[in-house]
């Protein structure tokens, strides 16, 4: 929609400005900071000698942060409906129809298909923002002694890689594509709490934002991880980890809801749990673990920032409380997390094998059961994190087994991915190039996990090289090689314009054997007892390091090819795509593109199973749909 | 396609069964002996031993997979520019069943192998104040205290001498006993197949029998703040009689401090730490 096709308006400038929309927002949110950092100066700095002496008032910044999401929030627009509602007035949908064009993207919207477009571009540039930050990690480890960052600020930068990387993809396929795709392939007309689904996006910039501004308070030194005493020695830029994975974590919750609520209840009519299409069932066994698992990493901040507000000693031994304590809750939380990370990318690649290799789901049964075992099994395993650490040590026969039962269900992937190619036609293109690059990936990923969770092996793995290298197989290779299938395969959809394929298979290319060329070394660095974390190595492993510090590079590239597709396909070339350029048959191919604002005319009746593709097979998915091409 | 279909599953079977025959040997006799983390202790052969076996399982299933995928990406591809559509298998009980049953065999087998390993002696892990696996015979006690950013090692045996350096005897199973002054840190013996975290407040043993005279390296393995990339040290094991050397010259340079050193315990609290003051 170009600017000249807006209704015209006649009001002021001013009385357009003011108004709710991102630049009041970023207004109050400013504002929110100033108040939240003075009411924080007031009730504190008299009363602790701490501040007097390391000029750190947790108290100020948690309060600013606060007050600057409410203020953020306020300006977005998000408090207009309950306030509406209190007030006894009519309720209003002027979110989603009133503002028009552009304008959906930048201000609160509860169009889901606006929601999915506004998650691409944000998640997008964090990932980037992340991507940088390694990057940089890399350029420090070219060398064995310090090289460009000090000691403190290299720390920083590597934890605020793992916490962008592990906080904001968490949603980096749900936030996207299974805002944006659910309700079309279930038959609905939207998600079921439209506001809470702009909220979850809302909430993820914000804090995005603040995670970023931890560089303003001197970083932190704990990684991802944030294991506590370290972060209660930390200055005030651990204060800004705990907001922003606290909102993180919030956000998870909320979505998981979101998604489980439209799925169980907004299925059009057919769409029984047996026809479900196979990317849904992964959203339905990640939202499970969404709601399950984040609130208790939101619990747990509570705590360790009351630890370094209010002088509880919750995580403190010498007053009484347990390291071993956050170790506890932190993977409770931390590894359903990783598997909230690689689900979706199951789902992903189960979804397009079948487009791409004209074959109906193999074993639909079997990967459904595969992906709700995964999660049920990764509440039980948690403690295979903490192998080395001394804690509950005689119950680790039990991880050690609960941990390797769980590639029962990740194989049944494997197996399900194995029968779909067979005796298919398999057509290269780029999202299925990405997908046999997620097989690939997440299979060394997978074999490498088997040494991790055995305990005599692991105890030189653990928190190693060696594990870095495997858990960026699994989530780098696995849900990020899943995330620019998911861009290739529907962004025709959600943008209406063509990515240039051509570039596309350069991309994969270059970032297929770039990734590899990254972290298969890896697996030997941390073999040959590099630590993790660690800002200077022994000098014999310099040329391994400097190997992969240049394949990083190259993977850097790749994504610089990306970019550079992507800003000239959607802004410069946008030749219109076909309405189904795969031939799926999948419910979001048959609907015009570009999609309408309430999707379907009619709510379709599903007819018969979803993956028809095979030779005998020509029979329409759903009535009264016509098919799109 | 060939009038007469190809048997695609025999021609992989094959293929995979050749693979497999020329790559697991290879991966138990020429790589097995170079996996970590060497042979510098009876718990790192013991680990170099668990590698290999987890190797040598893996190494078929990795060439029936790869093997597979390789094959159905060249032979099931699609040759036209029309859109041709493929077979419309949709599972087969037989081949799920005999999945299911085969892996978790595999599964079964690792975790009890895995099991089998680390109740020898623990495998060199940290196992916790009272391991499961414990030292048969005798044991030389060692206390390593992590604090930020710097082991150092008590013999309490030898009136809790406080060394900033780790010499071991050889030919001697030593029971290291890890702590830590504050943030966590994690005692990576590396040659020696050692790794226990430090945890403020708790004690976790690790259990190791030296071998002969070697140096080893010590690496902090958990992030611990600011130094935490040079927390590292090199340790030493020696002969028996080296060993009393050392010890008695130790005792005798630290004699004066002797007695301002808090007594030997298997934790030390500092002073009660708030953050907020």
């Amino acid at each position: 929609m170009t600017i000249a096709a807006m209704p015209r308006r006649t009001s002021p400038l001013l009385r357009r400005l003011v108004g709710f929309n991102l630049i009041t927002a970023v207004v109050l949110g400013a504002i929110g900071y100033y108040l939240g950092w003075w009411l924080g100066h007031q009730v504190s700095v008299a009363a602790t000698d701490h501040y007097a002496d390391t000029n750190q008032n947790d108290v100020a910044l948690f309060l600013a942060y606060g007050l600057a999401v409410v203020g953020f929030l306020t300006g977005l627009g998000f408090l207009n409906y309950p306030v509406s509602r209190m007030l006894g007035r009519p309720a209003s949908v002027a979110a989603k129809d009133e503002a028009d064009g552009w304008k959906r993207y930048v201000s609160l919207c509860t169009d889901h298909k606006v929601v999915g477009l506004q998650y691409l571009i944000g998640i997008g540039f964090f990932l980037l923002v992340g991507g940088v930050n390694a990057m940089l990690i890399r350029v420090e480890l070219l060398r064995p002694t310090p090289n460009i960052w000090p000691a403190g600020q290299y720390l920083t930068l590597v934890g605020l890689h793992g916490s962008m990387m592990m906080g904001m993809m968490t949603s980096g396929i749900l936030g996207p594509f299974a805002n944006y795709v659910v309700p079309l392939m279930i038959g609905a007309r939207r998600m079921a709490f439209p506001r809470i689904e702009a909220l979850t996006f809302w909430l993820l910039m914000a804090a995005g934002v603040i995670l970023t501004s931890a560089v303003f308070y001197g970083g932190f030194p704990t990684g991802w991880t944030g294991y506590e005493p370290l972060a209660d020695q930390a200055n005030m830029g651990m204060d800004s980890y705990i907001v922003f994975f606290a909102l993180v974590g919030l956000s998870m919750t909320l979505l998981g809801f979101n998604m489980l609520a439209t799925v169980f209840s907004m299925r059009a009519p057919g769409m029984g749990w047996g026809r479900l299409p196979i990317f849904v069932w992964s959203v339905v066994a990640t939202s499970a673990l969404n709601v399950l698992a984040a609130p208790v990493l939101v619990t747990t901040l509570t705590m360790v920032a009351l630890d370094r507000t209010l002088q509880t000693t919750f995580f403190l031994s010498s007053s009484g409380g347990s390291p071993f304590l956050y170790e506890n809750l932190f993977w409770v939380f931390g590894h359903p997390e990783v598997y909230i990370l690689a689900i979706p990318g199951f789902g992903i690649v189960l979804e397009l094998l079948p487009v791409f290799a004209r074959k109906p789901l193999w074993g639909y049964r079997l990967a459904v059961s595969g992906m709700v075992g995964v999660a049920l099994l990764s509440f039980f395993v948690w403690q295979h994190h903490l192998f080395m650490s001394g804690l509950n040590a005689n119950l680790r026969p039990f991880y050690m087994l609960s941990t390797e039962l769980i590639s029962l269900p990740t194989g049944f992937t494997f197996l399900c991915a194995m029968g779909t190619v067979w005796r298919g036609r398999i057509r290269y293109d780029v999202p299925m190039l990405f997908c046999l690059g997620w097989v690939f990936n997440f299979f060394i990923g997978g074999l490498s996990g088997v040494f991790l969770s055995d305990v005599p092996s692991d105890t030189t793995t653990h928190g190693s090289f060696f594990t870095m290298a495997h858990f960026h197989y699994t989530i780098m290779g696995g849900l990020i090689f899943t995330f620019f299938a998911a861009i290739y395969y529907w962004l025709p959809k959600m943008a209406g314009v063509q990515l240039n394929q051509r570039l596309g298979k350069v991309h994969f290319w270059l970032m297929f054997v770039s990734f590899n060329s990254t972290f298969a070394p890896l697996f030997v660095i941390g073999a040959l007892g590099q630590p993790r974390r660690v800002v200077s190595y022994p000098k014999d492993l310099q040329f391994l390091n400097q190997w992969v510090s240049v394949s990083a590079f190259v993977l850097g590239i790749s994504m610089v090819v990306f970019l550079a597709n992507f800003v000239w396909s959607l802004v410069f070339a946008r030749i219109p795509a076909d309405p189904n350029p795969w031939h799926s048959s999948s419910l979001e191919w048959q609907v015009p593109t570009p999609v309408p604002v309430h999707n379907f005319d009619r709510i379709p009746v599903i007819t018969a199973e979803l993956y028809p593709y095979g030779a005998e097979t020509t029979a329409p998915a759903a009535e009264p749909l016509t098919v799109g091409s | 396609m060939s009038s007469s279909p190809p048997r695609h599953g025999r021609r992989i079977a094959l293929y995979t069964i050749i693979a497999s025959l020329i790559t697991t040997p290879l991966a138990a006799l020429v790589l097995g002996p170079h996996l970590p983390p060497g042979h510098g202790s009876r718990e790192a052969a013991a680990q170099v031993t668990d590698n290999t076996v987890l190797t040598v399982v893996m190494t078929p299933i990795a060439c029936l997979v790869l093997v597979y995928f390789a094959y159905a990406a060249i032979v099931f591809r699609q040759r036209g520019t029309e859109i041709e559509e493929g077979a419309t298998t949709r599972g087969h009980a037989g081949i799920q069943t005999a999945w299911i049953v085969s892996t978790t065999a595999i599964v079964l087998f690792l975790a009890g192998y895995g099991t089998w390993a680390l109740l020898q002696t623990g495998s060199g892990s940290g196992q916790g104040p009272v391991p499961m696996a414990s030292a048969d015979g005798a044991v030389l006690p060692v206390q390593v205290i992590g604090q930020q950013w710097e082991f150092t090692y008590r013999y309490p045996t030898y009136g809790g001498l406080e060394t900033s350096t780790l010499v071991l005897p050889a030919h001697t199973q030593v029971e290291f006993h890890v702590t830590s002054l504050d943030a966590i840190h994690s005692f990576w013996a590396y040659d020696l197949g050692v790794k226990a975290d430090a945890n403020p407040g708790a004690d976790n043993v690790a259990i190791v029998r030296t071998g002969d005279a070697r140096s080893f390296d010590v690496r902090c393995a958990e992030v611990c703040g600011l130094w935490h990339g040079y927390m590292a040290d090199t340790g030493q094991v020696v002969d028996s009689a080296s060993f009393a050397t050392w010890v008695a010259g130790q005792r005798k340079a630290f004699a004066p401090i002797a007695g301002s050193m808090p007594p030997y315990r298997p934790t030390y609290q500092p002073d009660p730490q708030r953050r907020a003051g």
